[in-house]
């Protein structure tokens, strides 16, 4: 177990590397000047000269990586070339939003699809199961945002349970902060949870037609029991995966939801960086979320580990 | 007072009739077998007994266990009875334990389910110990054991609360010989020590021969004979008893052929395979599958390939069919190597699964003429050569048009072999190609080899780990052991007089009829 961590960790440690090599380079190359973004098309060559040097922007591409890579290692992303503002700040600020809200939302989704999809397989065949099955259909079915804007005019207008939007912020305690979370994890958690509910059904269903849940009947276990003790575990590596990537989204990709909420998130932040060519945060924010991927499909090959002897032989 | 007392028994599945009115029984320490082909309903009579039949299966009858109706329990009470009053043990061990718990767990489970006194650890150990693996830890996974050591685990998951019925289903059909002979004795010995009744089902007579006091035999759902066991086999009454028995010994009429110069050769044949790296900067370890093997196969000759599993059978097919590269040695077809493209027209394979082989969306004609992309022109006369490979397995010219599915199991072997002979190989290598196969196709396929030698002068090589098949079709035989050839000969000669002690172990090990040679 611990030959396959070290192994695993090494391969986490040379996928950064890489990708910070790649983010770099199409970055880098993309067109687009930052320092006559942020002066405007009339500036002067040498205030455009000034500025490139104060950015660093004059100095040869692999020292502009090194240092990059190098200041990242400690904690420091560079300055903001729009708001002159150190990247790290903005981005914790942003992380304190988007990763609550991932982490929440992820919690959710994994309450609801994990007994409905377990039911749905107990069921199979039966109304109750082709009812959870159509449930989580429609689930895949309706766009995000509009269930979002849904649950606004529900739960913030009709019923004024929740604000329609904003972050309530830390700083005014931990519930008025998740409370301001709470409509927009509902609404990244609902299709993330139809789509995890459908895949701990399959996986649970072909792991039921093995031979070793027949085994387990025939010592005396029930159909239930027997589902719960020899089942579950073996129908995690498909329900993990699919967990691993909704993370990695739900960090991110929330910008839509982000958007309807009015949340300050990341998504809106590398949104609204990429419009200004602010490069040094675009760069670093998707560093980051490449870090966050890679860290946690990092976890989940650990946790496929922890689930199954065989791959802790293997490595 | 019989332990197990089935009357009347019939069985639908979604309205098909399965079972029709099947009636056994079995005493207190009795050893009975169930036996019949695939589809006769044995292994459903076994699982209507455990009452774990599919969902939509309806059971008539009765089936009276150790005074319980069983067709009658609640499911509640009927957890209560599996695995105490009876255990069963199944035919897949690769795949019959949890792959993700250690067998100490699954062991000990049965025992906290119907013994919540004890302590299910040292239950475990015990029944363990009991089955003959009292080397092996109880935190052992089971992908770390080997098939006969799973199929012992699976063994004491069964009887570790002491049932008074242990039902095996085909338990050694997956096993080699010599592991065989062992679960067999192993399950004698505890039916003895315990009392326990045994109901063997298995498509395997020579099997129960040796192990069974009676035998029920039972076709299409229905039984067709039952007795003791040397009474009903010495003196069968029944016409499919009668055609079974008579199949289990088939012996081919091989024809004589005139062998001429060698056609294929192999020369000091070494394959080695690199074993996964331990430590970083150490070389990574080998595995010796193919250890310094020669020998010739002529022109006209048939010859025979026994050995265990892992012995290197199969690596050694993979070389001589040039998919599998070795490290040193020859191997050459009419002296060109095998690994030369244009060998390929010359050499074809018949697997083992029947079903496996062919592309299920795929006309016949198309999967049978195949081969012919290994000639440089596809042949004029494509549809009457296809005509004439169906005819000549026993097939007709129409079934050019159907699909695999349409076909028995015994007839898709049929159509491989005729893919295997279109385009008039010299050498055909049949990979375990009858092993899937109940005994009477078994004998209609090796009829029919026998046949097509007569026509066509085959030449061929048999793998199998049947050495009865192997004994009557094949005219030389190598006998493989961890990579090697540690015996061969003519065939009849090397199983008269078996030279070495591996292949005499073989022989005793291999179950035989009695009465027959």
């Amino acid at each position: 177990m611990l030959r396959y961590t070290l192994k695993r960790l090494l391969s986490l440690i040379i996928s950064l590397a890489i990708a910070s090599l790649v983010i770099f380079t199409v970055i880098e190359v993309a067109p687009g000047d930052p320092a006559s973004f942020m002066l405007g098309i009339n500036a002067a060559e040498d205030t455009l000269a000034a500025l490139r040097a104060e950015l660093g922007l004059d100095q040869p591409k692999w020292q502009r990586y090194l240092a990059w890579v190098g200041g990242m290692l400690q904690g420091d992303f560079g300055t903001s070339y729009q708001y002159r503002t150190p990247v790290s700040e903005m981005i914790a600020d942003r992380l304190w939003v988007s990763l609550p809200l991932a982490l929440y939302a992820l919690t959710l989704s994994t309450l609801i699809a994990f007994p409905a999809g377990i039911y749905a397989a107990s069921r199979r065949g039966k109304a109750s199961d082709v009812g959870v099955m159509g449930a989580t259909q429609i689930g895949v079915a309706i766009p995000n945002f509009w269930f979002a804007m849904i649950l606004v005019l529900i739960f913030a207008i009709n019923l004024r349970w929740f604000s329609a939007g904003g972050f309530a912020g830390w700083d005014k305690g931990f519930f008025a902060a998740m409370k301001s979370l709470t409509l927009p994890a509902i609404a990244l958690a609902l299709p993330q949870a139809a789509i995890l509910a459908r895949v701990m059904r399959s996986s649970l269903l072909d792991v039921l037609d093995e031979d070793f849940m027949r085994t387990a009947r025939a010592k005396g276990l029930s159909r239930g029991a027997a589902l719960r003790r020899h089942g579950l575990r073996n129908a995690m590596i498909p329900v993990l995966t699919i967990l691993g990537l909704q993370f990695s989204f739900l960090l991110a990709g929330g910008i839509i939801i982000e958007q309807v909420f009015y949340l300050p998130g990341l998504g809106r932040l590398i949104f609204q960086s990429i419009s200004a060519r602010d490069l040094i945060v675009v760069e670093s924010v998707t560093m980051l979320l490449v870090f966050a991927v890679i860290t946690v499909n990092f976890l989940v090959d650990l946790a496929y580990a922890a689930v199954d002897p065989r791959l802790r032989a293997r490595a | 007072m019989s332990l197990l007392d089935v009357q009347n028994l019939s069985l639908s599945i979604a309205g098909t009739p399965i079972l029709r009115d099947v009636s056994l029984t079995l005493a207190p320490g009795e050893v009975v077998a169930v036996t019949g082909e695939s589809g006769s309903g044995k292994s459903m009579t076994a699982l209507a007994v455990m009452q774990l039949l599919p969902s939509a299966a309806v059971a008539t009858g009765n089936i009276t266990l150790d005074g319980n109706d069983m067709l009658a329990l609640d499911e509640s009470t009927l957890c209560t009875l599996r695995g105490d009053l009876v255990g069963m043990v199944f035919q897949e061990p690769m795949t019959a334990l949890n792959p993700v718990q250690t067998i100490g767990a699954q062991v000990g489970e049965t025992v906290r389910l119907h013994r919540p006194d004890l302590d299910p650890k040292m239950q475990a150990r015990e029944v363990l110990d009991r089955v003959g693996l009292d080397a092996i830890p109880l935190t052992r996974y089971p992908h770390e054991l080997s098939g006969g050591q799973r199929q012992r685990v699976v063994i004491a998951i069964a009887i570790a609360c002491r049932p008074k019925l242990l039902i095996a289903d085909e338990p050694t059909t997956a096993l080699d010989v010599t592991t065989q002979a062992q679960i067999l004795d192993l399950l004698k010995q505890l039916a003895a020590d315990d009392g326990m009744g045994l109901l063997m089902i298995t498509h395997d007579l020579a099997v129960v021969a040796e192990m069974a006091d009676r035998i029920t035999v039972m076709h299409h759902g229905e039984v067709v004979e039952a007795g003791d066991t040397p009474a009903l086999l010495a003196n069968p009454q029944h016409p499919y008893t009668q055609a079974l028995l008579a199949a289990s010994d088939h012996q081919v009429d091989l024809p004589q052929t005139q062998k001429q110069a060698p056609l294929l050769r192999v020369q000091n044949v070494v394959r080695d395979y690199t074993l996964p790296r331990t430590r970083l900067f150490v070389p990574a370890g080998t595995h010796r599958a193919v250890d310094d093997i020669s020998f010739d196969i002529k022109r006209g000759e048939r010859v025979g390939l026994v050995g265990e599993s892992g012995c290197g059978k199969s690596t050694l097919t993979r070389a001589i069919l040039g998919l599998e590269p070795v490290q040193r040695g020859t191997i050459t077809l009419d002296g060109t190597p095998v690994t030369d493209p244009s060998v390929r027209r010359k050499m074809q394979v018949v697997f083992q699964d029947p079903y496996g082989s062919f592309n299920p969306r795929h006309r016949v004609a198309r999967l049978i003429s195949e081969p012919f992309h290994l000639l440089d022109t596809t042949p004029d006369d494509r549809e009457a050569r296809i005509a004439a490979a169906l005819t000549d397995v026993g097939l007709s010219p129409e079934d050019a048009q159907k699909y695999p599915h349409q076909f028995s199991g015994g007839q898709r072997q049929r159509l491989a072999i005729a893919r295997a002979l279109i385009i008039r190989p010299e050498l055909v290598i049949f990979d375990e190609a009858v092993s899937a196969l109940d005994v009477s196709v078994r004998a209609q396929i090796l009829d029919l080899i026998a046949d097509l030698c007569r026509q066509y002068d085959l030449t061929y090589l048999f793998i199998s780990h049947d050495l009865s098949v192997v004994r009557t079709i094949t005219d030389r035989v190598l006998v493989m052991k961890k990579g090697q050839i540690v015996e061969a000969g003519e065939t009849e000669q090397v199983f008269t007089q078996p030279a070495h002690p591996y292949t005499q172990t073989l022989i005793e090990a291999a179950p035989t009829l009695p009465g027959a040679a």
